[in-house]
């Protein structure tokens, strides 16, 4: 358990470490005249950027955030069902199939309720 | 060639701790890890351009080297000594970490693939879940490059990633259940080493959603909408230039490589293949590149989704299918 951490660890560290050596050379290497111009953001057509790209605009999916967080806790919750199922036998099954059944029955709901639906 | 024994002796008669000898061999492997990642991408790439000119009956890359082999060694020399341009009104440390994070995601997440019997950094029992659960942190990296570099076509192409990710991550997870149960075990390993017939055969459904969902994640065509060129300029990554483009690059490489290498190891019988045993990574190597030559393939062959298509694609047709195939695997076992 241990020896996971830290090798995990190191496998992020080394990764950090590499990004940042890499940046850094290129950083030695690269030619650098900023100009106004260049350091304008990129839009089409204009010379200047109008308007504030942080504004609120309508999500359509946050519902399905929503539901994506019902169906990973689901996720969650069959894996270790799946990793001893053929030791459970048939009354496990019968639960998951009770279990997933309930979950269908509300995306279905949400379905017909046209959430799904990208207006 | 020291044995672990050998190692342990000698870190206990010199007064190492434990902990410094582990770090130093995770040290060693990842930049192996590493170094393999990088001769890896370079492949892909070369690859790439090769079989986008081969189904455009172009040649490709043909002048540095010969027919182009070193053409990505010139790319990376270019792009290293590229200005690296900060927009004015970036965030500037979201800006900065982004192509971190997602380089790290995709890195990191390699640790549990096994690529022949033993050959494998850390085999995690929990390595399926990890290998999911690890590369898809790279969102992060994604809507933090939208967010963070002020510009409407980024910020576009992060939020369709955001939207992307939350629509597959489920089938994409769902799917896997039925293999899973068949070999009784979430460690990669045991995964492959329970397929004596190939998991595509017991699972044709499960693989189908699975290689459906898995270009989904990584972002590939047909799924590529967080970086539409003809709509969005360039997604997620129009402000980046230079060494931390390079590196949004190398990201989606990797993944890419992840995930084939991981549909390998589900469903294809990982290393096993006729031949002596010391001939398995081959197997594996040449297995993973087919799978990523048939995601060129789809690359070329198909047009683009639009955003409510891949919604609805992943929550109406493939997350059904996914539980669908729960459902016959379990009876199909039961009986």
């Amino acid at each position: 358990m241990i020896t996971e951490i830290i090798y995990f660890n190191v496998f992020v560290i080394l990764g950090a470490a590499i990004v940042a050596i890499a940046i850094g050379l290129s950083k030695l290497l690269a030619t650098r005249k900023p100009s106004e111009a260049k350091l304008e953001v990129y839009e089409c057509g204009n010379i200047h950027v109008t308007g504030d790209p942080r504004i609120q605009f309508k999500i359509h999916y946050y519902i399905f955030a929503l539901l994506l967080v019902i169906f990973d806790v689901e996720m969650i919750f069959v894996f270790p069902w799946a990793v001893v199922f053929k030791s459970l036998g048939f009354f496990a099954f019968i639960e998951m199939v009770i279990f997933i059944a309930i979950l269908m029955l509300g995306l279905f709901y949400a379905w017909r309720k046209g959430v799904m639906k990208w207006v | 060639m020291l044995t672990s024994g050998q190692l342990l002796e000698f870190a206990n008669t010199n007064g190492i701790p434990i902990w410094v000898l582990d770090a130093s061999i995770a040290l060693l492997l990842s930049l192996a890890v590493f170094a393999i990642c990088g001769l890896g991408v370079i492949v892909l790439v070369y690859m790439e351009r090769k079989v986008a000119a081969d189904f455009q009956l172009r040649w490709g890359p043909m002048h540095v080297g010969w027919r182009g082999t070193l053409q990505l060694i010139a790319d990376a020399i270019k792009l290293i000594s590229k200005e690296d341009i900060f927009p004015k009104n970036a965030d500037p440390w979201i800006f900065r970490l982004a192509p971190t994070v997602m380089f790290l995601a995709a890195f990191v997440g390699l640790m549990v693939i096994p690529i022949g019997p033993k050959l494998v950094v850390q085999d995690l029992n929990i390595g399926l879940i990890y290998a999911l659960a690890i590369p898809s942190i790279g969102v992060a990296g994604i809507i933090m490059a939208g967010f963070g570099s002020y510009n409407k076509y980024a910020m576009l192409g992060s939020m369709r990633s955001a939207a992307q990710m939350v629509s597959y991550e489920v089938p994409r997870a769902l799917s896997i259940i039925g293999v899973v149960m068949i070999a009784g075990s979430a460690k990669l390993s045991a995964i492959v080493n329970a397929q004596s017939v190939w998991y595509v055969f017991l699972q044709p459904i499960g693989f189908v959603v699975f290689l459906v969902a898995s270009l989904a994640e990584i972002n590939r065509v047909p799924f590529d909408l967080p970086e539409t060129e003809s709509e969005l300029v360039n997604g997620y990554h129009t402000e980046y230039s230079g060494m931390r483009f390079m590196f949004f690059l190398f990201a989606e490489y990797i993944a890419m490589m992840a995930a084939s290498a991981l549909t390998v190891v589900l469903f294809l019988g990982g290393w096993h293949g006729p031949g002596p045993a010391y001939l398995a990574p081959l197997w594996f190597l040449i297995k993973v590149f087919a799978v990523i030559y048939v995601m060129m393939w789809v690359r070329w062959t198909l047009p683009r989704f639009r955003i409510d298509q891949v919604m609805d694609l992943g929550w109406k047709v493939l997350l059904p299918l996914a539980l669908l195939n729960i459902l016959i695997t379990g009876i199909i076992m039961l009986l």
